[in-house]
C-alpha cells in the first residue's frame, strides 16, 4: 500500500495498465506535458511519444480516432481535458463507438477509455466545471465510472481500459489533490458497476458518488444524533443495484446526494427504483440533495452554495428525520 | 453459398468489375419496387450513377484494408463483396441481412472484408477511419483505412480535424469525396464556395488528386496510386472523385431541382456504358455477351429477392444481443 494523490492514482493506473498491455496508448491535448492537472505527468518520458500522443485541438477527430483505433483492436485511452470538451465531439462516442458492437453484431468492439476532468468547486466557472453525467446516461453501449477515492480512481481506470466497450471516466477535478491509500496491481482492481459500502448505519443510507461520498462522510462525522450507512455507487451506469437496495431494507431510508441540476438528475432514478422495489418498507420518502437548476457560477461564495455542503446535508437529513417529510430545497421560496 | 472474399475476388478481371458495376444498378433499381410494396422502411440512399467509384476502390484494396463509408452505402457494401442477399436482406430488416436486419440501409457491414458499419450521421466515418489508419501505424503493419463520403461532408467539422490531424501524424488513410453535385437537397454551388473540393487538401499540405468517377479505370489508378503513397508511409491523400447520382437524396427526395437536362447529360457519361464500350472496342466482350451478362444478373437479383423475401425477420432475442459485451 502506498499513499498517493488521486492525480498519481491516474498516472499509477495508467502506467500499470501500458506496462502490462502494449495496445494501451494514451491521446489527448497537452497530454504530453501533464495537463493542468498534471495527471499524465511523466508516461511521455516512460512510454514515448507513440504511446502519449499529443493531439490538435480537435476534439471529434482525436475521439474518433480512438473510436477506429479501438475498434482494430487497440485499447486507447482518450483524455478530454475538461469535459465539457466532449460536446463538440459526442457524436463519435455517443452515437458512432457505443453502437458499434450492436450493428456489427459483436463483430467489432470499443475497448475504448474516454478520461475527463469533471466537477465543480475550483473556480473554473460554467464551462469547464460540470459533472454531465447525464450526456452518459440512458445511452445504450456506454459505462460510466466516477470514482472518488484515489484508491478508487487507480482500480476504477485499470478496469475501464480492460473493458471491451466504451467507458467514461469522470475524475472530479477537486479530488485530484486528495491523498489516501492505494493498493496497486491486480488486487487494487475495482470492479465496473460494484458499488462500495464506505460506512455501516441504522437510520438512513447515503448514496454518494465522486465529490459527494465525501461531503458525506463529513456530514455523518460532524454530528451524532443518527447513523448513516454510506454508499459509494463508484459506477452510474450500470448501478449497482443490489447493494443499494440491500442496505435501504436494512436502514428503511434514502437520501441521495448528486453535485448536479435536480432536474433529470440520476438520483431520481435510484429514487425510483427503490420506490418501486421496496414500497411499503420504507419509513420516510427517498430524499435528494442536488444542485440547483442553474449553471455554476464563479464566485466562491456562490459556487460553494451551488455544490451540497456538509452542512446543508446535515440540516436536510435532521429535518427528513425529525418531520418523516422530504425536506425543501434551499433554494426552493427563496426565488 | 459463395462468400464475400470470394465475391470480392471476382474484381480482379476487368469483365468482373463491369458485372459487379450491372449488379449494383441492379439492386439499386429494385429497392423502389420492394419498397412499394412494403418491404422497405424508413429511408433509402441509393447510389446508382456512381457505380465506378465504389467498384473502383473495391478493386485495389486489399480485404483487410478496413472502409468507413455514409449511408449511401449499398454500392460499396455489393462491390466490397457483399452479397446482394445480404444488402437486400438487411435493407428488408431480415436475419439474412449483412447486420442481420438491425441496421437496416444504412448500417451495412461486414468484417470479413473490411466494411465497418456504414455511418448514418455526415462526416462521422472520416474520424474512425484516421483511428483504424493510427491503429496500423501503431502496429505497424502496412494496411490502410479508406473512407468514403460525399461533397456535403465536407463542409462539416470532422472533415477539417480529420484531414488536419491524419497530415500531421503521416495516417495511411485515403479521405474519397464521391462530388455527386448536391448535399441533400442542395446543389454544390449554394453550399460551397469552391467547386473543386480536392482544392481542401491544400490547406492541410495533403496529396490530393481530382478523377473522373465515371470511368473505373481511372478510379483504380487514383486509388492505387494513393493506397502505395499510404503502404509506403508517406501519409493520407484527399480524392475527389466527379460522379453523378441519378436518383434524389434518399427515398423520398423525386429531386426537382436539378437543372432541366442536366441529368440526360450525366447519363451519356454511364459509368456502366463507359466501362462496357471500353470492352467490346477492345475486343474482350461482345454485345450478346453483355446482354447475356445483364439478364443474369437481372435474374441473380430476383432470386436474391426471391430468398431475402422468404427469410424471416430477426428474433427478438436480437434486440438485446451485442448491447455490451455481457450481453
Amino acid at each position: 500500500m502506498t499513499v498517493m494523490r488521486t492525480r498519481q492514482a491516474v498516472i499509477q493506473a495508467l502506467s500499470d495498465e501500458m506496462e502490462s498491455d502494449p495496445t494501451v496508448f494514451l491521446m489527448g491535448e497537452d497530454i504530453g506535458s501533464g495537463g493542468p492537472f498534471k495527471a499524465t505527468e511523466g508516461l511521455i518520458e516512460k512510454f514515448g511519444d507513440t504511446r502519449v500522443i499529443d493531439t490538435p485541438i480537435s476534439e471529434m477527430a482525436f475521439l474518433g480516432a480512438g473510436v477506429g483505433a479501438a475498434a482494430m483492436g487497440m485499447r486507447p485511452v482518450v483524455e478530454m481535458m475538461f469535459i465539457e470538451f466532449i460536446g463538440v465531439a459526442l457524436d463519435q462516442l455517443t452515437t458512432q463507438g457505443a453502437f458499434f458492437r450492436y450493428l456489427s453484431r459483436g463483430a467489432y468492439q470499443v475497448p475504448l477509455t474516454i478520461r475527463a476532468a469533471a466537477g465543480a468547486g475550483m473556480g473554473f466557472g460554467c464551462q469547464h466545471s460540470q459533472i454531465l453525467d447525464q450526456w452518459f446516461r440512458g445511452n445504450a453501449g456506454i459505462s460510466l465510472v466516477i470514482p472518488s477515492t484515489p484508491q478508487s480512481m487507480y482500480g476504477l481506470l485499470r478496469s475501464a481500459i480492460r473493458s471491451n466497450d466504451p467507458v467514461v471516466i469522470l475524475e472530479h477535478k477537486g479530488l485530484y489533490g486528495e491523498r489516501g491509500d492505494v493498493i496497486t496491481g491486480e488486487a487494487g482492481i475495482i470492479p465496473i458497476g460494484q458499488a462500495r459500502t464506505v460506512t455501516e448505519g441504522s437510520d438512513v443510507t447515503i448514496v454518494a458518488i465522486g465529490s459527494t461520498v465525501l461531503t458525506a462522510k463529513v456530514a455523518l462525522e460532524s454530528q451524532s444524533e443518527w447513523s448513516a450507512e454510506i454508499i459509494d455507487l463508484q459506477t452510474l451506469v450500470p448501478w449497482d443495484k443490489s447493494a443499494v437496495m440491500k442496505s435501504v431494507a436494512k436502514t428503511g431510508r434514502l437520501v441521495v446526494i448528486e453535485e448536479s441540476s435536480y432536474s433529470g438528475g440520476w438520483g431520481a432514478e435510484i429514487c425510483s427504483e427503490v420506490v418501486s422495489k421496496l414500497w411499503g418498507q420504507l419509513k420516510t420518502p427517498p430524499h435528494r440533495i442536488t444542485s440547483p437548476d442553474a449553471p455554476i457560477p464563479y464566485a466562491q461564495e456562490l459556487e460553494k452554495r451551488y455544490l451540497p455542503s456538509s452542512d446543508y446535508v446535515v440540516s436536510q437529513i435532521n429535518e427528513l428525520l425529525k418531520t418523516g417529510k422530504s425536506p425543501a430545497a434551499w433554494w426552493e421560496g427563496a426565488k | 453459398m459463395v462468400t464475400s472474399l470470394t465475391r470480392r475476388s471476382q474484381l480482379n478481371t476487368e469483365v468482373g468489375r463491369l458485372e459487379r458495376m450491372l449488379e449494383i444498378r441492379a439492386v439499386e433499381e429494385s429497392i423502389q419496387t420492394l419498397y412499394n410494396d412494403g418491404h422497405v422502411r424508413g429511408s433509402t440512399h441509393l447510389a446508382n450513377g456512381q457505380e465506378a467509384v465504389s467498384v473502383g476502390i473495391a478493386s485495389v484494396l486489399r480485404p483487410t484494408d478496413v472502409v468507413t463509408c455514409t449511408y449511401r452505402g449499398h454500392a460499396a457494401a455489393l462491390a466490397l463483396g457483399v452479397t446482394p442477399e445480404g444488402v437486400l436482406g438487411e435493407i428488408c430488416g431480415r436475419v439474412i441481412g449483412c447486420s442481420g436486419g438491425i441496421g437496416g440501409s444504412m448500417h451495412l457491414m461486414d468484417a470479413s472484408v473490411g466494411l465497418m458499419p456504414t455511418f448514418a450521421i455526415v462526416g462521422a466515418g472520416l474520424p474512425v477511419a484516421a483511428g483504424v489508419a493510427l491503429a496500423a501505424k501503431l502496429k505497424k503493419n502496412d494496411s490502410v483505412a479508406l473512407t468514403i463520403f460525399g461533397d456535403g461532408s465536407t463542409n462539416i467539422g470532422a472533415f477539417h480535424e480529420t484531414l488536419n490531424m491524419a497530415s500531421i501524424f503521416k495516417l495511411p488513410v485515403i479521405f474519397v469525396i464521391e462530388n455527386n453535385l448536391y448535399g441533400e437537397y442542395t446543389r454544390i454551388n449554394l453550399s460551397t464556395p469552391i467547386s473543386d473540393l480536392a482544392d481542401r487538401a491544400d490547406s492541410y499540405a495533403m496529396r490530393k488528386e481530382i478523377v473522373d468517377g465515371q470511368d473505373v479505370d481511372a478510379v483504380i489508378n487514383a486509388i492505387q496510386s494513393a493506397v502505395d503513397f499510404a503502404r509506403a508511409g508517406n501519409g493520407p491523400s484527399l480524392i475527389e472523385a466527379k460522379t453523378y447520382r441519378y436518383s434524389g437524396h434518399s427515398r423520398s427526395d423525386p429531386a426537382t431541382y436539378r437543372t432541366p437536362g442536366e441529368l440526360d447529360e450525366w447519363k451519356k457519361r454511364d459509368p456502366l456504358d463507359i466501362a462496357a464500350s471500353k470492352l467490346i472496342s477492345k475486343g474482350a466482350l461482345s454485345e450478346n455477351e453483355l446482354e447475356t451478362m445483364k439478364s443474369d444478373i437481372d435474374n441473380r437479383v430476383a432470386a436474391a429477392i426471391k430468398t431475402v423475401l422468404a427469410s424471416d425477420g430477426p428474433e427478438l432475442s436480437a434486440l438485446m444481443q451485442h448491447v455490451s459485451a455481457k450481453g
